[in-house]
């Protein structure tokens, strides 16, 4: 290996919490290269992070200390004065981060914010500045970069931002780029533009990355080699392949066995467990398929929704007129039976979210119908509605909001069965024993509050809310989404448990296919609102028609370096918006069926003009 | 950002005649004839009674009357004070320039601490400093008015005799003399008007500092190797004086309550101190002048603060 | 593990809660947090001692408030006058004492009579979806815009008089006082309790309790008013000391409670124009007010650290 461009040992990072001081690095050891990619990867909280910030020694000066020793060629960087530290950072090291909805200044113009660093470090004048960050931004394939100099960032979308931050990153030539989760908060389209952007640059600019991630799908597609960090130890350090390949550490194989690798379905037509490692041992048990719950298609769908259609009018202008409409589910249609699990899957914007609200009647939808055992949800009064939602529930998104934090979880959990006046106080008192130990959490823990528990619990405490009224449906809105990797294994392995014992059927919304994949019997595909295909998991995956189910399946990082060098199609399109015209009228779809129950809607020209391959590449 | 303006303007529009129509119905709504009074005012020449009971036909119904006296405001004829026996617009007039100038100088020297003090008291969060200008602020926003103002006129005026307690419109002296003088009258009000403001302003000031502090943007300026000073007065100052606009349009009302009792404390020939004679003396059409015109000036800053966001918040235009 | 009875079991560590020991409700670990702010404890210290002492203090200080000495006009703090006396020769402790209680009882009243307009104007904005809410926050803005120092003096230059005849004259200025000043300060609780009422009613609980059948005002009453409670409570504290200062001033401009009720405003009023020859009979009534107003924005500054909203949700 040639010297390394950084070298950090022994770096421990602590922070001042109420007098004590607490580490949350807690002294780990790697090398990068020159031109090397190497990712540190690890669950929230375990410190990845804060490495990457205090190589930047970017964390707060008077709560937090950093000890060790990190070197940028031979030079220590801990012991260096400020004035030479701020000569280090934006000019020989780089850094982006993962919210670029957040990261730039919205007041400044995005052309200011990079000229900014090239007249600090490189001394170049106004023009001059000017001049050569129209060139980055023409660099980062932001289009027209001439003509967007002036603008201000609200004006970007979100990978268009980090588009800009890249190019911020690379204004001065460092030697090292520090990425701290950069592709986190954008869609999966987008994040495979990015990660090929940085690819890329990577090589025209003889750059080292440092890339910080939770995700092993984007380790396996980006890094040469990797740190696994788990509560502030790198516990296990190697070229990439190996880690993949022959994991040691206990932690790691647990890391890895609950990944979803998409693709690793086939032959397989029903939702398969996770498998559980033992974190001690790294022991690890083998899933099996779950067994037949879907009930016959003679039965009626507990589920029937047609032709549902909601919009959202945006006004505007003086006299608040309808500037525009989004149509945000148009015309949507699915059936679910018993026992049986339909993804919806999309990009943001997609309307997965709203067809699932209004399916619950959260928000009152346009037109259309949505039936229940039969009955349609959308024509009841208050009054039944209020008594129907005992058949059908919602799991949410965030576990930390879906609690009201001043109530007990025992109160939390007995709501619904008070207020539908299916138990007296103390007879719910034992149905939400009951249902904290169904969903693997102790009954004492019902006189407790809700920031007494991690998310992956409180998930499983608005599961077991979920379940108190016995539905027949659950709505899971992105339930598993804000989970780390292996609670989020864990609680999908519940909700597949429950779905065998109890007959549920899921709506289950994701953005994740390869969470999809492994948990679905059927899957829906939205764009900007309606589905364009629909059918059996396994056809769906197998056998896409559609091209932007290919995009998107073609988008989704695999946890598999072997695989790193099928070069895949990558669009350099932005996600559309469904915001459109107040006149405009949305054309009437046809479908084609490929085989029973696959059907994929007929598409247009606009899909046959897009380029193959990317032209970032 | 013309439509935002115009959007603006449109909604003050209504809010004036919104004002003026409350402080019409307080008055109507008043037990008994304001004007009775006059009856027995000697000060009052019985033609002008008779005028003004007419002119203000107090038999009418009420929207009638309401709408002749918004006309007779927006055509200038504000009436005529018993008191003073001349025309309340131009006795009004006569006094807001004064009333400005001390309300404007205190709201600078206000913000002229305000934001130093608040800026770097939030950049240092938890610091000795921070702590006394965060102790020093409270002290001063829990200080009403009235009574700094006794206690500056019982230091300044009566123990140390250094500055006079009794501002006069009509000092005798000229030339440069005639500006120290007019300086020398002016310190306290002007003082203590602002030190009051200047508390609550660096409170908000610190505030939104420290909100701002924590964003990320602020992360990606130092990651480009800025020197503090630039990030905080690029990067953090500017967001953060977005919300202060907002806040400081908010005291409006409380600043000019405050410059009426700083005006009665000191004597200063301002609208404030008209206004609490003209009560003393039952001057009703001069109390409603002075009220409403308290009225525009406020709807006048809040408009000031619109303009000021929008120049602060390039967003603003999209919105 | 498949057919188990057990669900897969949470391998997570229970957060903090095993570490302790103890379950801690949101309401305890408040008043925990409350006892660090120095400065509000011994706010709290010294309001307490302040309102005790204008309760009992009649009973231990027995001196009518207007009980004229020509003998003793204007005399310095002593043993027979510990705060001195005023040009009539009146006890200033006696009527400090006396005027307090005033004092503190519109400061509490004004609170509750703006608490109350404000939480229903907001609440009513927050939960409509409709047109009430941008008419409820139009009128909201427009008593902002109120010149409100002009508008109490008018109000109760028109109104003293009628009042006074039905409350009688301490009651009627009271009433009159109390009702417009807390008439004219509900704006800023108005807009806190609407913007909590927005955020929280997008809150997945609400809607989670909304799926479960819960109705529009049970989503209220047990979910959106608790959690936006907080942040009411200390604008009601805050309240209470912009109410104090309020009256204060309108007695100080001599429009507010009548030269025979002695609020402490009124007694700095009476004061202001013999600095010179009795500099204490404004200081006492003066840093009274100062230190009530000065302690509860202390408690409110207190309240508002261990009420963080961003700590709890």
């Amino acid at each position: 290996m040639a010297s390394p461009i950084l070298s950090v040992s022994n770096l421990t990072t602590s922070f001042r919490v109420e007098g004590l001081w607490r580490p949350v690095v807690k002294g780990i050891s790697f090398e990068i290269a020159p031109k090397e990619t190497v990712a540190v990867v690890g669950e929230s909280g375990s410190g990845k992070s804060v490495t990457a910030l205090s190589i930047m020694r970017l964390t707060p000066p008077g709560s937090s200390k950093i000890e060790g020793s990190i070197k940028l060629s031979g030079k220590e960087l801990l012991t260096l004065p400020e004035p030479e530290m701020r000569h280090i950072r934006g000019n020989e090291v780089a850094m982006i981060f993962q919210e670029p909805m957040t990261s730039l200044n919205p007041v400044l113009t995005i052309g200011f914010q990079i000229a900014e660093a090239l007249i600090l470090h490189r001394g170049l004048s106004r023009s001059e500045a000017e001049a050569e960050t129209i060139r980055l931004l023409e660099k980062v394939r932001i289009p027209a970069a001439k003509s967007r100099f002036h603008e201000y960032p609200h004006r970007f979308s979100g990978g268009m931002r980090q588009r800009v931050m890249i190019a911020m990153a690379l204004a001065c030539k460092p030697k090292l780029l520090i990425a701290d989760e950069p592709t986190t908060a954008l869609d999966v389209t987008i994040q495979a533009q990015i990660l090929e952007l940085i690819k890329v640059l990577q090589e025209e600019e003889d750059m080292s990355v440092l890339f910080i991630t939770h995700d092993m799908g984007v380790v396996a597609e980006i890094a040469d080699r990797t740190v696994v960090m788990y509560n502030g130890q790198a516990v296990e350090t190697g070229p990439t392949e190996d880690i993949f390949a022959r994991p040691t550490h206990p932690y790691t194989r647990s890391l890895l066995s609950a990944v979803p690798k998409l693709g690793s379905m086939g032959g397989h037509t029903r939702p398969m467990r996770f498998p559980v490692v033992d974190r001690a041992t790294g022991l690890s048990d083998v899933p099996t398929e779950t067994s037949d719950t879907v009930a016959p298609a003679s039965e009626r769908p507990v589920l029937e929704v047609s032709g549902l259609t909601t919009r959202f009018e945006i006004r505007a202008g003086l006299l608040g007129g309808v500037k525009g409409r989004v149509h945000a589910v148009e015309n949507v249609s699915f059936s679910l039976q018993s026992g049986e699990t339909l993804a919806l899957v999309g990009e943001s914007g997609c309307g997965k979210s709203t067809t699932g609200r209004s399916v619950m009647r959260l928000i009152e939808p346009l037109s259309g119908s949505v039936l229940l055992d039969g009955e349609d949800v959308l024509k009841l009064d208050q009054r039944t509605l209020r008594d129907r939602r005992k058949r059908m529930q919602m799991i949410f998104q965030d576990p930390f909001a879906s609690l009201n934090p001043r109530m007990n979880v025992g109160a939390a959990i007995a709501e619904p069965l008070i207020i539908n006046g299916l138990a007296t106080r103390s007879q719910a008192r034992e149905k939400v024993a009951e249902l904290l130990r169904r969903v693997g959490l102790l009954p004492d823990m019902a006189s407790r509050f809700p920031h007494e528990f991690s998310g992956g619990q409180r998930q499983r405490i608005c599961i077991a809310r979920a379940l108190a009224v016995e539905p027949r449906l659950i709505v899971a809105d992105e339930s598993v989404s804000a989970l780390d990797v292996s609670v989020k294994a864990q609680v999908i392995n519940l909700m597949l448990e429950l779905q065998e014992r109890m007959k549920l059927a899921y709506l289950f919304i994701s953005h994740d296919m390869a969470v999809v994949e492994r948990v679905s019997h059927r899957v829906a595909v939205m764009y900007l609102g309606e589905i364009v295909e629909i059918g059996p998991r396994e056809a769906v995956f197998g056998n896409p028609q559609h091209p932007y189910t290919k995009r998107l399946l073609a988008a989704v990082p695999v946890p598999d370096p072997a695989r790193r060098l099928e070069k895949r199609p990558v669009s350099n399109d932005e996600i559309k918006s469904p915001l459109r015209a107040p006149d405009y009228v949305p054309p009437v779809r046809q479908f084609r069926e490929v085989s029973p129950g696959h059907a994929v809607m007929i598409w247009g020209q606009e899909w046959e003009t897009q380029p193959a391959i990317a032209k970032v590449a | 950002m013309a439509t935002y303006l115009i959007r603006r303007l449109l909604i003050a529009i209504p809010s004036l005649l919104a004002i003026s129509l409350i402080l019409f119905t307080v008055l109507a709504l008043a037990p008994g004839d304001p004007f009775e009074e006059l009856a027995t005012n000697p000060n009052v020449p019985p033609e002008v009674r008779a005028a003004l009971r007419a002119k203000f036909g107090i038999d009418d119904p009420v929207m009638v009357r309401y709408f002749r006296w918004l006309a007779a405001m927006a055509q200038g004829d504000w009436g005529f004070s018993f008191a003073s026996r001349i025309n309340v617009d131009s006795l009004i007039l006569q006094r807001v320039p004064t009333t400005l100038f001390v309300v404007g100088s205190s709201q600078l020297l206000a913000l002229a601490i305000a934001l130093p003090v608040g800026i770097y008291a939030a950049t240092r969060p938890y610091s000795l400093f921070d702590q006394i200008a965060n102790t020093l602020a409270f002290v001063g926003f829990s200080l009403p008015t009235f009574f700094t103002g006794l206690l500056f006129i019982l230091l300044f005026s009566i123990y140390l005799d250094w500055l006079p307690f009794v501002y006069r419109s009509d000092i005798a002296a000229t030339g440069w003399r005639w500006y120290w003088e007019m300086l020398r009258q002016a310190i306290m009000p002007i003082t203590v008007l602002g030190l009051f403001q200047a508390a609550s302003y660096t409170r908000y000031v610190r505030s939104a500092v420290l909100d701002v502090v924590r964003l990320d943007y602020v992360t990606t300026a130092r990651a480009k190797g800025l020197s503090e000073q630039k990030v905080t007065i690029r990067h953090v100052a500017r967001n953060a004086l977005i919300p202060v606009v907002t806040l400081v349009a908010l005291q409006m009302p409380a600043v000019f309550g405050g410059a009426i009792v700083t005006e009665q404390i000191f004597r200063v020939p301002g609208i404030g101190s008209l206004l609490i004679s003209a009560i003393l003396s039952n001057d009703t059409p001069v109390v409603m002048a002075v009220t409403f015109v308290f009225a525009c000036l406020v709807v006048l800053f809040n408009l000031i603060a619109d303009l000021l966001y929008g120049w602060l918040d390039p967003r603003i235009s999209f919105r | 593990m498949a057919g188990s009875t057990l669900a897969s079991p949470s391998a997570e560590p229970a957060v903090a809660a095993s570490a302790r020991g103890v379950s801690v409700s949101p309401a305890r670990e408040t008043w925990r947090r409350f006892r660090r702010h120095r400065l509000a404890m011994i706010s709290a210290l010294v309001l307490g001692m302040l309102i005790l002492g204008v309760v009992v203090g009649p009973f231990l200080w027995p001196v009518a408030i207007n009980e004229i000495d020509f003998s003793a006009q204007l005399q310095g703090p002593s043993w027979a006058h510990p705060f001195g006396t005023d040009d009539l020769g009146q006890d200033i402790l006696a009527r400090m004492i006396y005027g307090g209680r005033i004092s503190l009882a519109v400061g509490l009243a004004a609170m509750v009579v703006a608490t109350f307009v404000g939480v229903i104007v907001g609440a009513l904005a927050g939960m409509s979806r409709r047109a009430l809410d941008p008419f409820l926050m139009w009128v909201t803005d427009l008593f902002l815009s109120l010149p409100q120092l002009p508008l109490l003096l008018l109000v109760i230059y028109l109104f003293r008089e009628q009042l006074k005849a039905v409350f009688g004259l301490e009651g009627g200025v009271f009433v009159l006082i109390v009702v417009v000043i807390g008439g004219l300060r509900w704006m800023p609780v108005a807009r806190l309790v609407r913007a909590q009422f927005f955020s929280l009613r997008e809150k997945e609980f609400v809607e989670a309790a909304k799926a479960s059948g819960a109705t529009s005002w049970r989503q209220m009453v047990h979910h959106i008013l608790p959690n936006a409670i907080g942040p009411v409570i200390v604008a009601a504290t805050i309240e209470v000391s912009s109410a104090i200062i309020a009256e204060s001033t309108l007695s100080f401009l001599g429009l507010g409670f009548p030269p025979d009720i002695p609020t402490w405003g009124r007694l700095l009023f009476d004061a202001k124009d013999q600095l010179d020859v009795a500099p204490h009979w404004a200081m006492f009534p003066g840093a009274a007010i100062f230190l009530t107003v000065l302690s509860i924005n202390f408690i409110g500054d207190g309240l508002r650290d261990a009420l963080d909203p961003r700590r709890v949700i």
